[in-house]
């Protein structure tokens, strides 16, 4: 039986100015799994992630949860349910640790549940608790990526876009950070859609990937049939 | 002595009108990095509507009030209409519509209201608590109530929801779209609330200035003087530097240059706040790679 699709892409053109990057790419991804971008630098991965959430001039069509995105603000996009770690984690630096995970949490309604949930973030990452009222700006790479992505949760998202959670950290926060995902996936059911340069920890903790190549989707599949294709695994698994 | 004490209060009643328009201009500058030149003609225009509202006999807290809301909404409106559809264009457009809407509102004032000079009434008693040795009634009174809004402000932007959002969005316009704010809605509510600052300050200023279309005119630019050597991306450094700004010039006038050469200090300080500390006392430095 076929899953839900969460999210349905169809030939969709993002450009910076004159300047095309995404060509008409289709893809889909199903609720509930993770599913991965892979690609060299330039191939447009993080711009993909940008044209979902409209950040960039973007055209085509992009379906989630049966609404069209194309066309929207970026804030409405992230009201349906959308929370996006940009590269470079966007924390705000100069608010705390709390005032920027409340800001997760600013189109929620429900304060009480908002509340429990802050809670919930500082027992999952004791390292955010410790800090609460630290600068966000102060904290190291690695605590910054958590409090990224723990802001992102606040929001109760549906979907959960990732531009490479491993930029710049040390191999064990790296393991650490996506032991952490694996987790926010099976125990909170958030789908994900996740761009890595690193291909290898990237195919092992998704269900589905994509390859893309200057703008187009070159190889899809199950994470297990792209780890056994010979060029990529020449190319991006270094083996 | 006595005269020299005094001179220093008066700067101070002074510097706490330049410190609300500059706060004002930095409320704006801080979420756009534009200065609102008509900054000084609204806060006449709002003026004009509170001493038309008195004018009809409403008491005067109410009509202050109903100013403050009046100005508040028409701020909020003159961002949606007016500089949404600039929000994304060039520096030298959003000039063009600043002064435009100087000219509009000045013209506007002279219009409806014509261009005699007007009494204002101070709601402080010449005789009161309020009198102090150094310190008149009204000098008091509008010290006090700047005290309030200042605290007032203060504990909105620290401890509302509404409040975060407007400094996140200030802080990271496109961070801030990700966690779902309508960054082009707290700039509205920016503006309204840099418009409501103004019509205190010139509810504040007109009893003792008079009233008429022109009235801030030389004030805007102590305001902007304030602004700068406090650090434009600073509103405590505005007010601070308000202060500052109305003790220099009133010792300046009254010791070195003469009266007639005050608006002259707000012009080096300008000048020279630009060019030997662009970053003021107490603004942050930025830095750009380039």
């Amino acid at each position: 039986m076929p899953e839900a699709s969460l999210l349905e892409v169809k030939n969709l053109h993002a450009a910076y100015g004159a300047t095309q990057v995404l060509h008409g790419i289709d893809f889909g991804l199903q609720s509930g799994r993770i599913t991965t971008i892979l690609g060299a630098n330039g191939a447009g991965k993080t711009t993909t992630l940008r044209a979902i959430c409209q950040m960039v001039r973007t055209s085509g069509s992009a379906l989630f949860d049966g609404q069209q995105l194309v066309g929207k603000a970026t804030e409405e996009v992230v009201r349906l349910g959308v929370a996006h770690v940009p590269d470079g984690r966007g924390t705000f630096t100069a608010l705390s640790v709390d005032e920027n995970l409340r800001l997760g949490a600013h189109v929620r309604r429900d304060k009480q549940r908002v509340v429990e949930d802050l809670e919930r973030m500082y027992a999952r990452f004791p390292r955010l608790g410790e800090r609460r009222h630290q600068q966000a700006g102060t904290l190291s790479g690695g605590e910054q990526q958590m409090l990224a992505i723990s802001r992102a949760l606040m929001l109760r998202p549906k979907l959960l876009l990732l531009d490479e959670p491993s930029f710049g950290l040390a191999p064990k926060i790296v393991t650490e950070i996506f032991r952490i995902l694996r987790g926010i996936n099976t125990d909170d059911g958030v789908s994900m859609l996740l761009v890595e340069q690193n291909a290898q920890l990237a195919l092992e903790l998704a269900d589905r990937a994509y390859l893309l190549e200057t703008g187009r989707v070159a190889v899809s599949g199950t994470s297990r049939e792209l780890m056994a294709n010979e060029s990529v695994r020449r190319s991006y698994l270094g083996v | 002595m006595e005269a020299f004490v005094h001179q220093i209060f008066s700067g101070l009643a002074n510097g706490c009108i330049y410190g609300s328009i500059a706060l004002a201009l930095v409320m704006i500058y801080q979420a756009t990095h534009h200065l609102n030149f008509a900054q000084g003609e609204m806060a006449t225009f709002s003026t004009f509507i509170a001493w038309a509202l008195i004018q009809r006999g409403l008491p005067y807290w109410l009509a202050f009030l109903l100013t403050f809301g009046i100005s508040f909404a028409a701020g909020v409106l003159i961002q949606r209409i007016i500089l949404r559809p600039v929000e994304k264009a060039p520096v030298l457009t959003n000039v063009n519509v600043f002064i435009g809407l100087l000219l509009i509102f000045n013209a506007l004032s002279g219009w409806i209201f014509d261009h005699t000079v007007k009494a204002f009434p101070s709601p402080f008693p010449q005789e009161s608590a309020l009198k102090t040795a150094y310190f008149s009634a009204h000098e008091s009174g509008s010290f006090l109530v700047m005290l309030a809004v200042l605290l007032a402000l203060y504990a909105f932007f620290r401890f509302t929801p509404v409040g975060l959002a407007m400094r996140a969005a200030a802080q990271n316009p496109e961070s801030a779209r990700l966690v779902g704010i309508r960054v082009s809605w707290m700039l509205a509510v920016g503006w309204g609330f840099a418009a409501a600052i103004g019509a205190l300050a010139g509810m504040m200023v007109a009893p003792s200035v008079f009233l008429d279309p022109n009235m801030m005119a030389g004030i805007l630019l102590y305001g902007f003087a304030s602004a700068l050597l406090g650090g434009v991306d600073n509103p405590w450094g505005a007010v601070l530097g308000g202060l500052i700004v109305g003790v220099l010039e009133n010792l300046l006038g009254a010791y070195v240059i003469g009266t007639e050469l005050k608006l002259t200090v707000a012009l080096v300080l300008i000048v020279g706040t630009l060019t030997l500390m662009p970053s003021g006392l107490f603004g942050k430095r930025v830095v750009t790679r380039v």
